[in-house]
């Protein structure tokens, strides 16, 4: 509901602004305050909208990001020295958020299907196809920890 | 009442069951048919391996079988490549000999006593079944006719492009290399299909299986990630393909960095570097996604189309910049042959020299595909008509293949499992249009229109189907024609072209009757029997394989080209004056030369006809002192005869190919068969080798180093003495007869 109001008052400024991380070009042809509104404002929703589940799960991915910048950070001061050691730390890291996300898009994704389906936009027709063939929590939960346990191994087994 | 039970099988529940299990009963023939049409050679000739690499795959699987994993893994081979030896297990793609070896401890246990040579030899075409099964999957992806995988998989089972590679005895990679490929693309369509990270993960470790097992699997590196960036082109992101793709990279990349051989390439070399730009691309889009679904706004669309093409042109910018200051290896040379065809020849002649790495003929793609060829478009134009995920993988793979099966004759390989995908669906849909024989009833009528408005979204007009008998009659009957045709292409090319060992070489006698040239093996089992165990044997690289498989004696160099100048210096030893080439063989510890000829028998690969390469890979090292003009008379011709140049007199090769061979010939009449000259009347001299071994055909040639003199002479004077001696000898006797 809130993402419809906003729309709605914003128009046509917003949408680009928001991934200023990126500083994507059109980002500079916005005036800065509402940029700022804007994130606050996704943030905002972004609390108020999602699942304590789908939270957690995301505390986690966060929580893998600054594991992996860390290590990032150490191989750029302090060298790469056992460079096996860095790489499969850090694509344990990578990959740990891969499989966080999809777990989480597979999750979230039905139960939110039915809440915008707007969103959708272009991609509606091919999202019906998604439903029929959709991947219950259960069986989403299962394909994660079978992927990660690869992960983990080849980890373990690159990790010298 | 025959009819009545047929209908009673084949319709309903019931005929559900049946055609399960005739696909089944199906399948398992066309798996039979694949390994049995590859089994020529071996009723042929014997179940012998093939060719050259497969000779060190052989040699290393049986390493590996008496050895243990361990100590394969860390094999330091002190055996090849004389003085500097070859950390084998870390230079190779350990996939087939592991496979092979596996097999062979399974059969073990189950307690069936079989040699290791005969898993190596049968192992290429029990996997052809299994790409036939594979190919039947990957097809069935693409179409919802139920004919369309079958055919698939007949096709992909005795097509001869992949038959050439997959005999009964070439016991390449490229054996086990073809069905990864294929069962991989199906587990990855799977994977994009259902968006599930279970389909994912098992894409990553079949990849990870074929890192293991072929340097072809860059293909697959960057034929994925292009899959995915012109989805992404196309506006089709979805959770799918994040799930899919990220998946896959994630745990391949991992999976593939544990191939020792491999590495650290996947995030130094450039060939690896689009499959990660296209996964940090699929965060960012994922992210946009992810924030659109808060603000959803017109401009969206637009900003992602200008942020994709940002990143990619930073992603490319950065590229570049890596590669520029060495951080990132430059793309291999290999790679630079395949955009320019011309690259290697002026560049890299050691790849160039290799007939397998040259562009492909037109005619090859007849003789390979033969009528899947011009089905292939007609494939390709209905997944166009469908385009969706999945039709468009197989166009980007037909688009690519087909560029690299035109620039390099290996790459045909590649190329057949998309042709027999787009064939299989070509000549899937006009079966079915053609075969229904009765006209539809109008409540079926109503529901095939139904079924066509979802498939061909193109195509608006209600009723589609040809009723009329004869025009059915006439295209069903042609088309069969055109598969039986490609039955009997198939199995006389494969018989003909593709079986022979090439390490056994069969001729017909003037009466008709098979005669079998043995030369190769006869010359390598004289070595195995009289020489010393480390006698080292100086060939060129071509025979290197061979000579440590069948002879078990150390070599120079062999068909694992990974160093260059090494290769270079037995080039400039084969191509100097003894003079020069005596000291080279000398530092090299080298035992005995060994060289193949052809000249009696008109067998046309010997070692003259390959002389220029090694000329020219000599003077890549050595410009100044090995000159390719020099071996071409003053009209450029390259001769052996009468008027052949000084330099290509005096060359080690040349007299080593054609010493004593006048012998065998009525004076002044001696012919080489394969370039059809008259060669001189006298035969060359060699000073510092002696003739050690000549087989039964005089293919093989094998000459001992002379050691060094034992009073301190030039060999030419010794040689000269002795001859000298003997005349003054025999003057002396006459004189004291007198």
């Amino acid at each position: 509901m809130p993402a419809k109001r906003h729309a709605a008052s914003t128009a046509s400024a917003p949408a680009p602004s928001t991934p200023v991380t990126l500083s994507s070009g059109p980002a500079t042809l916005k005036s800065n305050s509402s940029v700022v509104d804007i994130a606050t404002h996704v943030w905002q929703q972004y609390i108020s909208n999602t699942p304590q589940r789908t939270l957690l799960l995301d505390a986690f991915m966060a929580f893998l990001v600054l594991v992996g910048g860390l290590q990032f950070l150490y191989c750029v001061l302090a060298g790469n020295y056992p460079f096996n050691a860095f790489l499969s730390g850090f694509s344990a890291a990578v990959g740990q958020f891969v499989l966080t996300a999809s777990l989480r898009m597979q999750t979230s994704e039905s139960s939110s299907a039915a809440s915008k389906p707007s969103s959708k936009g272009k991609n509606a027709r091919f999202a019906d196809e998604e439903t029929e063939g959709g991947i219950s929590p259960e069986r989403a939960f299962a394909d994660y920890i079978f992927g990660s346990l690869i992960l983990h191994f080849f980890c373990i087994n690159f990790i010298n | 009442m025959a009819k009545s039970s047929l209908d009673l099988l084949l319709k309903g529940s019931s005929g559900q069951n049946t055609r399960g299990l005739l696909r089944i009963v199906i399948l398992l023939t066309i798996a039979a048919a694949a390994v049995a049409s590859r089994l020529f050679s071996v009723i042929r000739f014997e179940s012998i391996i093939h060719e050259f690499d497969p000779w060190f795959n052989f040699r290393a699987t049986k390493y590996l079988v008496e050895n243990g994993f361990y100590s394969f893994w860390d094999w330091f081979d002190d055996r090849t490549w004389h003085p500097l030896g070859r950390v084998t297990g870390g230079t190779l793609y350990p996939g087939l000999m592991v496979t092979s070896g596996v097999i062979y401890h399974i059969l073990r246990f189950l307690t069936i006593p079989v040699d290791i040579r005969n898993v190596c030899v049968l192992l290429a075409p029990g996997f052809s079944g299994l790409t036939a099964l594979a190919m039947y999957l990957l097809t069935c992806e693409m179409s919802t006719s139920p004919s369309a995988g079958l055919l698939a998989a007949a096709f992909m089972g005795i097509t001869p492009g992949y038959i050439s590679r997959s005999v009964a005895g070439s016991y390449d990679n490229e054996a086990i290399a073809i069905f990864l490929l294929v069962f991989t693309f199906y587990l990855w369509i799977k994977a994009v299909k259902n968006g599930s990270i279970m389909w994912g993960a098992l894409a990553a470790l079949f990849y990870g299986y074929m890192v293991s097992a072929w340097g072809g699997y860059v293909f697959i590196t960057n034929l994925i990630p292009l899959h995915v960036f012109v989805l992404l082109c196309m506006g089709r992101y979805s959770s799918r393909t994040y799930i899919a793709y990220t998946t896959w990279y994630a745990l391949g990349t991992l999976g593939s960095m544990q191939i020792p051989f491999v590495g650290f390439l996947p995030i130094r070399n450039s060939d690896h570097m689009a499959a990660l730009g296209v996964f940090g691309l699929l965060q960012l889009v994922a992210f946009a996604e992810f924030v659109r679904g808060f603000l959803p706004g017109k401009q969206f669309q637009k900003l992602l189309t200008s942020m994709v093409l940002l990143t990619f042109g930073l992603g490319f910018a950065g590229l570049v910049l890596l590669t520029v200051s060495g951080v990132i290896a430059p793309w291999s040379g290999r790679f630079y042959s395949l955009w320019d065809t011309g690259y290697a020849k002026i560049h890299i002649p050691i790849i160039a020299s290799v007939s397998e790495h040259q562009p492909t003929a037109w005619p090859a793609f007849f003789f390979d595909l033969n009528f899947l060829i011009w089905l292939f478009p007609a494939g390709v134009f209905l997944c166009f008509q469908k385009l969706k995920d999945e039709h468009v993988f197989v166009i980007i793979y037909a688009v690519l293949s087909s560029y690299f099966a035109g620039v390099m004759v290996r790459l045909m390989l590649t190329l057949t499992p998309v042709v027999c995908v787009a064939a299989a669906l070509a000549l899937s849909a006009v079966l079915d249009h053609f075969l229904v024989l009765s006209k539809p009833s109008p409540e079926s009528q109503a529901k095939a229109n139904a079924v066509d408005a979802k498939s061909y979204q193109g195509m608006k007009s209600p009723i589609v189907g040809i009723y009329s008998h004869f025009s059915k009659a006439f295209v069903s009957g042609s088309m069969t024609l055109y598969l039986l045709i490609f039955v009997a292409h198939c199995t006389w090319v494969t018989s003909n072209a593709y079986s022979s060992p090439s390490v056994v070489l069969a001729s017909r006698a003037p009466d008709g009757s098979q005669m079998i040239i043995d030369d190769y093996r006869e010359a390598y089992y004289w070595l195995r029997q009289n020489t010393p165990d480390n006698a080292k044997i100086m060939s060129w690289w071509d025979y290197g394989y061979q000579i440590g498989g069948m002879a078990d004696r150390p070599t120079l160099v062999d068909n694992n080209t990974w160093n260059n100048t090494h290769i270079a210096t037995v080039g400039k030893a084969m191509s100097s004056r003894e003079e020069v080439s005596y000291p080279i063989l000398r530092q090299h510890d080298v035992d005995y030369v060994l060289v193949v000829f052809g000249g009696l028998l008109g067998y046309s690969g010997d070692d003259l006809n390959k002389f220029l390469w090694m000329v020219r890979i000599a003077e890549g090292i050595w410009p100044d002192e090995v000159k390719e003009r020099d071996f071409f008379t003053a009209r450029g011709e390259y001769r052996v005869d009468e008027e052949a140049t000084p330099t290509m007199k005096n060359s080690l090769m040349y007299k080593m190919s054609y010493y004593n061979y006048q012998s065998l010939f009525p004076s002044g009449q001696a012919v080489d068969r394969v370039r059809g000259v008259r060669l001189p009347a006298e035969s060359p001299q060699l000073n510092t080798l002696e003739e050690a071994f000549t087989s039964e055909n005089w293919i093989i040639r094998i000459f001992k180093v002379k050691d060094l003199d034992n009073l301190g002479r030039e060999h030419s004077n010794a040689v000269a003495f002795d001859k000298g001696l003997k005349r003054k000898r025999a003057s002396k006797e006459r004189a004291l007869a007198f």
